[in-house]
């Protein structure tokens, strides 16, 4: 398997990890259709199914997957960073 | 690629002319107090499933609908050729009786007061016999997809079901909508954030509105009990997998419906009432959503897992699909369709919907899926407020 990230949007800000990869190591992204889109080095580990930045997401900003919102960052992401619950939060129910 | 059309499948013609692909002969508790009887049945009698469960009494208004409707389906739902009601009073197991008995199939009811557990289980036991030796005679036969009704629900999500599995029952889906089959599919506060993509799909404006107005009461509901779904929705094992928000989840739930029309909203355990998509308003917990859809006549389940959901229901078959290759390795046996190819771009969308039909064929046609041979006969109703 050549690529380590599936994209659901080429532009999403975010990318699935389809296997375990190690912080360091420069990955391609690809779309569900096998198109490559680029390579990203992570600057963490990065487990199975969890989310890759594929952009500098500063904090605040809406973060996009499947060329949708899914959350705001409540604290900034790097390019090649782990995306999950430590730095991005639901606009949902946050009364 | 594998049309609709082109399934064979061979089940159980019942007197109102829908098709099972099972055959038990159930004993349902009308409460809970009947459950050591209907067991008992079914402990002496092969061939009989019991269906116990822990309500039925003091429940009122809608809430006691519900659980009547769920119950009554499950003797309606065409994968049960007879069926044994036991009540601990008459009254109350004459109301399940009668809502089967209007589909035709043989059933009768019991109840425990003024005759005890002996007597009661002696009588049923002789009636589940008769029904054993009528339902073991009948034959399968050829049906359509046109006679098929089916659901679909996800459950221990993760990305993997988003980027793989959910698009694929999303494709079957469209093939058999495209082919009449008429399909369920739910989860009420699981669509937040993908509410708006439902509502386009939805086929009439007065559909959209009965989907928003439910989904809009759920929201309502979680509000005036002054909490969010933090810590539920997602669940820590969707955390786990790498879902992180609600909104992610929603958008990967939302897969399963493909690019069907939705064409009818119906409510908790209700029987579709026209071929195509019907949105069912219903909990995202899965032996709730999957128990609600074999009362409304579901036959056979779609049922997507990333991180390994175990479910099963004693009525209806689930198929279980995963796309993560960590749980196709580590839980090999609940698996009946292994999608990681997909991660690995080894295997496309119209494969991946090919390979589900495939199993869906087999499956009606008598496969046992995994969850079936390993007994997981998750059955659940739904309360949706305190008992009297």
């Amino acid at each position: 398997m050549a690529h380590g990230i599936l994209l659901h949007e080429p532009d999403d800000d975010v990318g699935v990890a389809v296997r375990d990869i190690r912080s360091g190591d420069e990955v391609g992204a690809v779309t569900l259709e096998g198109v490559f889109v680029t390579n990203v080095k992570l600057v963490n580990d990065v487990p199975l199914g969890h989310k890759v930045a594929m952009k500098d997401i500063p904090q605040g900003k809406d973060v996009i997957e499947y060329g949708r919102v899914i959350g705001a960052a409540s604290q900034g992401a790097t390019r090649g960073s782990h995306v999950h619950t430590h730095n991005l939060r639901t606009k949902r129910w946050t009364a | 690629m594998i049309r609709a059309e082109e399934l064979k499948f061979i089940g159980y013609r019942r007197p109102d002319g829908r098709f099972g692909v099972r055959n038990h002969v159930l004993v349902i508790p009308v409460d809970d107090l009947s459950n050591a009887a209907a067991e008992g049945v079914a402990h002496n009698i092969r061939g009989t499933l019991a269906l116990p469960h822990p309500y039925g009494r003091l429940q009122f208004g809608a809430d006691l609908d519900l659980t009547f409707r769920t119950l009554a389906g499950q003797g309606r739902n065409p994968n049960c050729a007879a069926a044994i009601v036991i009540g601990i009073e008459p009254n109350w197991t004459n109301r399940i009786v009668k809502e089967i008995e209007k589909t035709g199939k043989p059933v009768a009811g019991f109840s425990i007061e003024r005759a005890g557990d002996h007597k009661t289980i002696e009588a049923a036991s002789r009636k589940a016999k008769e029904f054993v030796h009528y339902a073991t005679e009948l034959q399968r036969e050829p049906f359509t997809v046109k006679q098929l009704t089916m659901s679909a629900k996800c459950g221990e999500s993760d990305t993997t079901s988003g980027l793989a599995s959910n698009p694929t029952v999303g494709r079957t889906f469209e093939r058999l909508a495209d082919a009449g089959a008429t399909l369920i599919f739910g989860e009420t506060t699981e669509v937040t954030g993908g509410e708006d993509i439902i509502m386009q799909q939805c086929a009439t404006p007065e559909i959209a509105a009965q989907f928003k107005q439910a989904f809009d009461d759920y929201q309502d509901l979680i509000e005036s009990q002054g909490v969010d779904l933090l810590g539920s929705q997602p669940t820590e094992g969707n955390i786990r997998g790498g879902l992180t928000t609600i909104e992610e989840k929603a958008l990967g739930n939302i897969q399963k419906a493909g690019r069907c029309k939705v064409v009818d909203f119906i409510t908790p355990a209700q029987e579709p009432r026209k071929p195509g998509l019907s949105f069912m308003d219903s909990s995202s917990a899965a032996a709730e959503m999957v128990t609600l859809c074999a009362a409304a006549g579901s036959v056979v389940h779609y049922f997507t897992t990333g991180q390994g959901n175990v479910i099963g229901n004693p009525v209806i078959p689930v198929i279980k699909l995963s796309a993560n290759p960590l749980t196709v390795a580590t839980m090999s046996e609940h698996v009946d369709v292994d999608l990681s190819p997909m991660l690995r771009i080894e295997m496309n969308l119209d494969q991946a919907a090919d390979a589900a039909l495939l199993m869906l064929e087999r499956t009606i046609n008598g496969r046992l899926t995994a969850a079936e041979v390993l007994r997981h006969n998750e059955f659940v109703l739904t309360k949706l407020y305190r008992s009297a």
